[in-house]
């Protein structure tokens, strides 16, 4: 096509760049994200009543996004992440149990701790293919609850580990009744983590990620280290589902067994697809949806709830692979096309 | 060495329900190639189906047989709707698939039977215990063996034997080939589908008494079942076979004499087990 039937779209093709960059390499922030964002820090201002439930939804939606690091952009599927949430969550709770009850830090060590759990499981994992894979994954997440119900002089067992508490976020704020510190806190936390993970995939690292999803073979032809690659995105991944796990704790005040269980792991992988999986913000609108829909179904009976959400992931199983933001981009890129085609329409007649 | 013995026989009699119900999940996965996580759901709506059968006055008995031709046309059906479809799609859509699958059927079994665990009325000649050479052996886990055994040499000769068996076996190796040849690849897994699936129905009215039945069966012993799958190579008779007793029997008697350990064993085991053999004990597929 002549340059004259395409009207030129962006501004700033007129200046040519200096440097090339491959498509998947861009990453400055667009409008949406910026409006993200912002809609975000609202419920601080609007849903004053809402602020504990938006912080978990906020939690849920940074432990998506952990887990879209490995499936979304590396392809793992794993039936086990909440190990890693879990481990993260005990390690926070524990520590301001034992009477060191700074945040920050905790959240630092949190992270470490479940990062050197998953980079000590993720050679069992990047071991296997297949159906041996997603079984190490399964296996890993059981044999650590297992291990916390059995470890419940420690632990707390079924009954959870209580008596914690959460000291002033840099020294200045409390955590107040209503969540306000909490939310700010949790918020604050998503943000860098977000940031950093926006970078790591539209570096060249989450370039050959990529690259090993679509076809491992032919990255290890080309010459990619994928073993090592998948090694450190996966203790990577951990290590942000640890920053999850104890953003959880430290923000109730309580780790149950349930944050290591299976409901977790697959409530995750759930929230992720309906968002939409290797989209960084599928995770966001993800868990959005699904901690209201699990609120509002949840309260007729906890039966409906796992009801429903079981048509809705058959549903997206077959029809809607993408998940929300797959199909939205795909309705965007329609709609351009034939805004694209309309407006050559009319050049391309006067011409004839 | 009394006690010994007794652990070991519940072992096999625990390993021999795992393998009636995984022998449809291992042919599954290794014909098909589906990672059916909602295979313990068949094995849970068998189970259901037997207490509710029982309690409209139907022998426990035979009940069995009616479970597996229940479960079976369940299993075509779904075959027919779901399975078929999935059988292209990536691995994710198999998992989420399946898993939305299992969520609904626990959730339908929790809404219709209630959270509380079941029974059913064993005939008289199943309870109690028989004495083989001076040690007390349950009846009802000796049945449970004999009847997987007979089951067992039936399931070899027609998978070794006869027609159909053949055209499985030449499925599972090469399924375009297959089709090529003239076998009704189709046709082929659906029967086979269903068939995996009845055994499921089946043993999950045997595992009533062994396992006890709740809602939440389906999620709980699906590890068990995939376990011996993986571990035992999927699409292997031999392996699956193996796979059962031998994690059956660490099972039961890592429970028993280690009881603080628990689950880990079995856990532990088959992380060993994958590692050493990644591709499953008989595993046909590299």
């Amino acid at each position: 096509m002549s340059s004259d039937v395409v009207p030129p779209v962006d501004a700033s093709a007129s200046a040519p760049p200096i440097v090339a960059r491959a498509p998947g390499l861009d990453d400055r922030f667009g409008r949406l994200e910026i409006v993200f964002w912002l809609l975000a820090i609202a419920p601080l201002l609007v849903l004053p009543d809402y602020l504990v439930l938006a912080s978990q939804v906020l939690i849920a939606a940074l432990f998506a996004l952990s887990l879209d690091l490995i499936l979304g952009y590396a392809g793992i599927v794993s039936l086990g992440h909440a190990a890693f949430f879990g481990v993260g969550a005990y390690v926070a709770g524990l520590l301001s149990v034992r009477g060191h009850a700074e945040p920050l830090s905790g959240l630092v060590v949190a992270a470490l701790a479940s990062g050197v759990v998953g980079f000590c499981t993720s050679f069992l994992v990047v071991g296997g293919h297949g159906l041996t894979r997603l079984m190490v994954t399964l296996a890993v997440g059981l044999s650590l609850h297992e291990a916390a119900n059995q470890a419940s002089s420690v632990t707390g067992g079924t009954d959870g580990l209580s008596g914690m508490e959460t000291s002033d976020l840099l020294s200045l704020l409390p955590f107040d009744m209503l969540g306000k510190t909490a939310y700010l806190y949790v918020l604050g936390v998503c943000f860098v983590v977000f940031l950093l993970v926006r970078r790591l995939v539209h570096s060249p690292f989450g370039l050959s990620l990529r690259g090993i999803r679509e076809n491992e073979r032919r990255m290890h032809a080309l010459g990619a280290p994928v073993q090592r690659r998948l090694i450190e995105v996966y203790t990577l991944a951990a290590a942000l589902a640890g920053v999850a796990g104890a953003l959880s704790a430290q923000t109730t005040e309580f780790v149950g067994l349930e944050t290591l269980g299976f409901d977790r792991s697959a409530g995750a992988l759930v929230m992720l697809v309906l968002g939409g999986a290797g989209r960084l913000y599928g995770a966001f609108v993800g868990s959005c949806l699904f901690m209201l829909l699990q609120s509002v179904f949840s309260d007729i009976h906890p039966a409906y709830w796992q009801f429903w959400m079981g048509c809705l992931v058959m549903l997206i199983a077959f029809f809607a692979r993408g998940g929300i933001l797959g199909y939205a981009s795909d309705m965007l890129m329609r709609l351009r096309e034939r805004r694209a085609l309309s407006a050559a329409a009319p050049a391309a007649r006067t011409r004839a | 060495m009394a006690s010994f013995f007794g652990i070991v026989f519940d072992g096999v009699a625990y390993g021999s329900l795992l393998f009636l119900i995984s022998i449809g999940l291992s042919v599954t996965m290794g014909l098909m190639n589906i990672v059916n996580l909602a295979h313990g759901a068949f094995a849970m709506f068998g189970g259901y189906l037997s207490v509710w059968l029982s309690a409209r006055g139907v022998p426990f008995l035979v009940t069995l047989p009616l479970c597996f031709v229940a479960l079976g046309l369940a299993g075509a059906g779904c075959e027919r709707v779901f399975y078929q479809r999935l059988r292209r799609r990536s691995q994710l859509d198999q998992v989420l698939f399946t898993i939305g699958l299992t969520f609904v059927a626990v959730a339908s079994a929790m809404l219709v039977w209630g959270p509380v665990e079941q029974r059913v009325e064993l005939p008289g000649a199943l309870r109690g215990q028989l004495q083989v050479l001076g040690v007390g052996l349950g009846a009802y886990r000796a049945f449970l063996i004999a009847l997987v055994a007979v089951l067992s040499i039936g399931l070899v000769l027609l998978v070794e034997k006869t027609t159909f068996g053949a055209r499985v076996r030449a499925s599972v190796d090469n399924e375009s080939v297959s089709a090529g040849l003239g076998i009704p690849v189709d046709r082929v897994f659906c029967l086979t589908f269903a068939f995996g699936s009845g055994l499921a129905g089946l043993g999950g009215a045997l595992s009533i008494d062994v396992l006890g039945l709740e809602p939440t069966f389906a999620l709980k012993y699906l590890v068990y079942f995939l376990l011996v799958v993986s571990v035992g190579g999927a699409g292997s008779l031999g392996g699956t076979a193996v796979a059962s007793l031998v994690l059956g029997s660490f099972d039961v008697a890592g429970k028993y004499y280690v009881p603080e350990v628990g689950a880990f064993i079995i856990y532990g085991l088959m992380i060993v087990l994958l590692l050493v053999f990644p591709a499953g004990l008989y595993g046909r597929r590299a």
